[in-house]
């Protein structure tokens, strides 16, 4: 691939992004941004795709710690999204029915 | 090797489940939009990222190498077994830091890799197609993993989350990026191999990153921590295009995109620009005017928790407006029970949610559906604003700056032209505080002075509990 085609898909992906995540509400912006951080995890490709010219200790240690980090990156954001949209999707119904999960907080007294 | 494993092997395949990958993170993002599909959403772009994971690992010569396969799932499980937990046991309270934590990770990933790709390609094929992103992505790959560091620092309360300066903060700021970007072009013109270069870049970034998050303040992370979440998603753009890459570069731009659309959001939510709040939080020179007047602001009423308890049952109407210091009290729970021991008692009882309350964006709002309280009390600043007129009581807990009236009233105070919550509209406000020092714009608020401003001073969690208590006693 040549440059340009690399830049065109570079400004094309700016555009989307600027189209879906204007749309997004304050509420979900917490979500939105470890949504998104989780995906930026994806340079982990980087250290995959490296690993095999690596030469020396010292590129092997660096490009595993890069594989680590990326993968905590990935692998952490995304449960923690999870978590909170979890909290989010019970939301629009208060009361009516009987509290499902989560619902240890709440046996309190009325 | 079978017909089918030379097949998937085939770069054509792997281009195509890269683009699968891409549209899975834009279709996954697009769920965000509502709380309803958000979650599907979210499972959508996680699909995405294991397809490019698994896509990248069926390369040809990926697995090349006596070594490489040990090293490749090292790295895979090791990752996982730190992350996996992490994310699992985090308190939703310190979602921020968990958040600046795994950004900064991301980002030093980024700088690790381009500084590996340096060390392969010098003197070769480097060619500048791959010199410049690579270069971009260790100067900016490392900001963000020591910006991101410090952010967690103060956020943990490690490092003083006020602002901390040096004198001439602003030059030097300046000179060290002009080496790093000297550093770039000279290795990028090709006639220095020597690998001091490419460390004096990623040490000048490293302190660059140190140096533009250290002055600045707690109340500023909001837009500090999405700047640097766009940062990490630049310089992961920037990297697939040295590698060739069209997942990392959608996926890193998608979150640069969104980073840059919640930085200014933020940063207009606080009424300053993003270059003013980089280059120093309040609280340094600024605040001091302020605080030379406010002696005479004259007294403070205190109340307790068995007044505000009457006063709430009897109005018609209450605002609760959080703030950071419900978050560090973690009285979110506490705050729901009162909320329903007010509902049964015929109240109605909305939340004012400042954008910039918390030290993230949407702070407020993910701690109170971690509680339950329900989606559709919840409303946002321009919603609640003309409610105030009709409101009996707000009950302002631990929210400071984003509810004092000198924004609006004071053009010499520091945050003036901030747009606030308008509490001071109500007929009366009582403000959960642990004490009387001021919030972390160190600005005096002349709220706590108005005559109809009653002060509840201790622990936010249980006073509330003390209130909830003495409401479900009358």
């Amino acid at each position: 691939m040549t440059l340009v085609t690399d830049i065109a898909i570079l400004v094309l992906a700016g555009f989307v992004g600027f189209a879906v995540i204007s749309k997004i509400p304050n509420t979900l912006h917490t979500p939105l941004m470890s949504g998104t951080n989780a995906i930026h995890g994806i340079v982990v490709l980087g250290g995959l795709l490296l690993m095999h010219e690596a030469h020396g200790w010292l590129e092997h240690l660096l490009l595993v710690i890069a594989i680590t980090f990326g993968m905590i990156n990935i692998v952490g954001g995304f449960v923690v999204t999870d978590r909170m949209l979890e909290m989010f999707k019970r939301k629009p119904e208060p009361e009516p029915e009987p509290t499902g999960k989560g619902a240890e907080h709440e046996d309190a007294p009325q | 090797m079978s017909a089918g494993t030379i097949f998937l092997r085939q770069q054509n395949f792997i281009d195509v489940c890269y683009i699968v990958a891409f549209s899975l993170f834009i279709y996954g993002m697009s769920g965000l939009t509502g709380p309803r599909t958000a979650v599907r959403g979210n499972l959508i772009a996680a699909t995405g990222m294991a397809i490019a994971i698994v896509a990248t690992l069926l390369t040809p010569h990926v697995w090349d190498g006596s070594s490489t396969p040990w090293l490749i799932v090292l790295g895979l499980v090791l990752g996982t077994a730190i992350g996996l937990p992490a994310a699992r046991r985090v308190h939703m309270t310190a979602m921020p830091q968990m958040v600046a934590l795994f950004n900064g990770v991301g980002g030093g990933a980024v700088a690790i890799i381009a500084w590996v790709e340096y060390r392969h390609h010098f003197g070769g094929d480097y060619t500048l197609k791959t010199e410049i992103p690579s270069l971009f992505a260790a100067i900016v790959g490392s900001i963000s993993f020591w910006g991101s560091n410090i952010a967690f620092g103060k956020l943990q309360a490690i490092i003083p989350s006020r602002p901390i300066k040096l004198p001439g903060q602003a030059i030097i700021n300046g000179a060290l990026f002009l080496i790093a970007v000297a550093s770039a072009v000279i290795l990028a013109s090709g006639t220095h191999s020597q690998a001091l270069f490419i460390l004096g870049i990623l040490v000048t970034a490293a302190l660059l990153g140190n140096m533009v998050v250290l002055p600045i303040g707690g109340a500023d992370m909001p837009v500090v921590i999405s700047l640097l979440n766009a940062f990490t998603g630049l310089s992961a753009a920037a990297t697939g295009i040295a590698l060739n890459n069209t997942a990392l570069i959608v996926g890193g731009m998608i979150v640069g995109a969104s980073g840059t659309i919640l930085t200014n959001l933020m940063a207009k939510a606080m009424n300053r620009s993003v270059p003013a709040i980089v280059a120093g939080g309040f609280g340094g020179e600024v605040a001091a005017p302020a605080g030379g007047e406010d002696t005479d602001r004259g007294p403070v009423k205190s109340t307790t928790p068995d007044d505000v308890a009457i006063q709430l049952s009897y109005a018609r109407q209450v605002v609760i407006a959080p703030g950071y210091g419900m978050a560090v009290a973690q009285a979110q729970y506490a705050v729901r029970d009162l909320e329903k021991a007010l509902e049964d008692k015929g109240v109605r009882v909305l939340f004012a949610i400042h954008p910039v309350a918390g030290r993230m964006p949407g702070h407020m709002n993910v701690l109170l559906a971690e509680s339950q309280v329900p989606y559709d009390l919840l409303k946002e600043m321009d919603e609640v604003n003309p409610e105030f007129a009709r409101t009996d009581v707000t009950l302002v807990i631990g929210a400071n700056d984003v509810t004092n009236p000198a924004a609006k009233n004071e053009p010499g105070s520091p945050i003036y032209g901030m747009p606030i919550l308008e509490v001071d509209r109500s007929k009366s406000v009582i403000v959960l505080k642990r004490s009387m020092a001021s919030g972390f714009a160190g600005i005096d608020n002349p709220l706590f002075y108005e005559p109809e401003t009653s002060m509840l001073f201790g622990d936010a969690k249980s006073s509330v509990s003390e209130i909830t208590a003495a409401v479900e006693g009358l």
